[in-house]
């Protein structure tokens, strides 16, 4: 009984997800949500604002240069946990 | 490795890669890459030394001593050329606002803050990657 509920369910789960892939927009789409006015701003403005040739560092280095502070924080932390785990490691068998 | 072919391609090859990854990550601001794919660059020459040569002749190199400081170093200037920011204009990592001079469009020192951001990050990922692969080679010795 609980077995055909799990499946009436997952069919549901399956038939709206389904229908949400089909009615996402095109890659590259005018009317994709993510195509807005931001991407005219930065082909406009990148070259007074920044001096940058290279619109996509200006991006990432400047505008959102807090993103990539985030991003470089992640290589320090996964050199500190792999640090802590095998130096753990290597004094427990000394 | 103890392969004679290998051990002279890549004692040839090695200068080459750093060459490009350092072009890469001084020209960041102008062409394509940056940061990343350069200091990946750098970092994966270093690690086929240390694969072909051996840790040893690896860590003779670039010893923990310094490469510890190297990898402090890198995330370190990222965050003081941010709070230059904050002392001069009061936001964090502002470029024209706080002061750095734009340049030339287009030269290699242009674009203010850019190009030092860049080098910090290429630091950060080229010690990370070795820094990571001398750790795990050591762990596999001790066995």
């Amino acid at each position: 009984m609980s077995k055909k509920i799990i499946i009436a369910i997952l069919f549901i789960l399956f038939v709206v997800l389904s229908i949400s892939i089909v009615r996402m927009p095109d890659i590259g789409g005018e009317s994709n949500p993510a195509y807005n006015d931001i991407t005219h701003y930065y082909i406009d403005n990148a070259r007074e604002e920044t001096g940058s040739v290279n619109i996509i560092a200006a991006i990432i280095t400047d505008y959102r240069a807090f993103d990539t502070l985030g991003e470089t924080t992640v290589l320090f932390s996964s050199i500190v946990a792999v640090f802590s785990v095998l130096s753990m490691k290597g004094d427990k068998h000394e | 490795m103890n392969d004679l072919i290998v051990k002279l391609i890549s004692r040839l090859l090695i200068p080459f890669i750093q060459l490009y990854g350092i072009y890469i990550i001084l020209h960041g601001h102008l062409s394509f890459g940056g940061g990343f794919s350069g200091g990946a660059l750098v970092g994966s020459s270093l690690m086929l030394y240390a694969i072909i040569f051996g840790l040893k002749e690896s860590e003779k190199k670039l010893p923990h001593t310094i490469s510890k400081f190297i990898e402090s170093f890198g995330i370190l200037t990222y965050i003081i050329i941010g709070l230059i920011g904050i002392l001069t204009v009061g936001s964090f990592l502002s470029n024209k606002q706080a002061g750095y001079s734009l340049g030339e469009f287009g030269t290699l020192l242009s674009a203010g803050m850019i190009p030092y951001l860049t080098l910090a990050i290429g630091i950060k990922v080229a010690s990370t990657m070795i820094t990571l692969l001398q750790r795990l080679l050591k762990e596999d010795s001790h066995d």
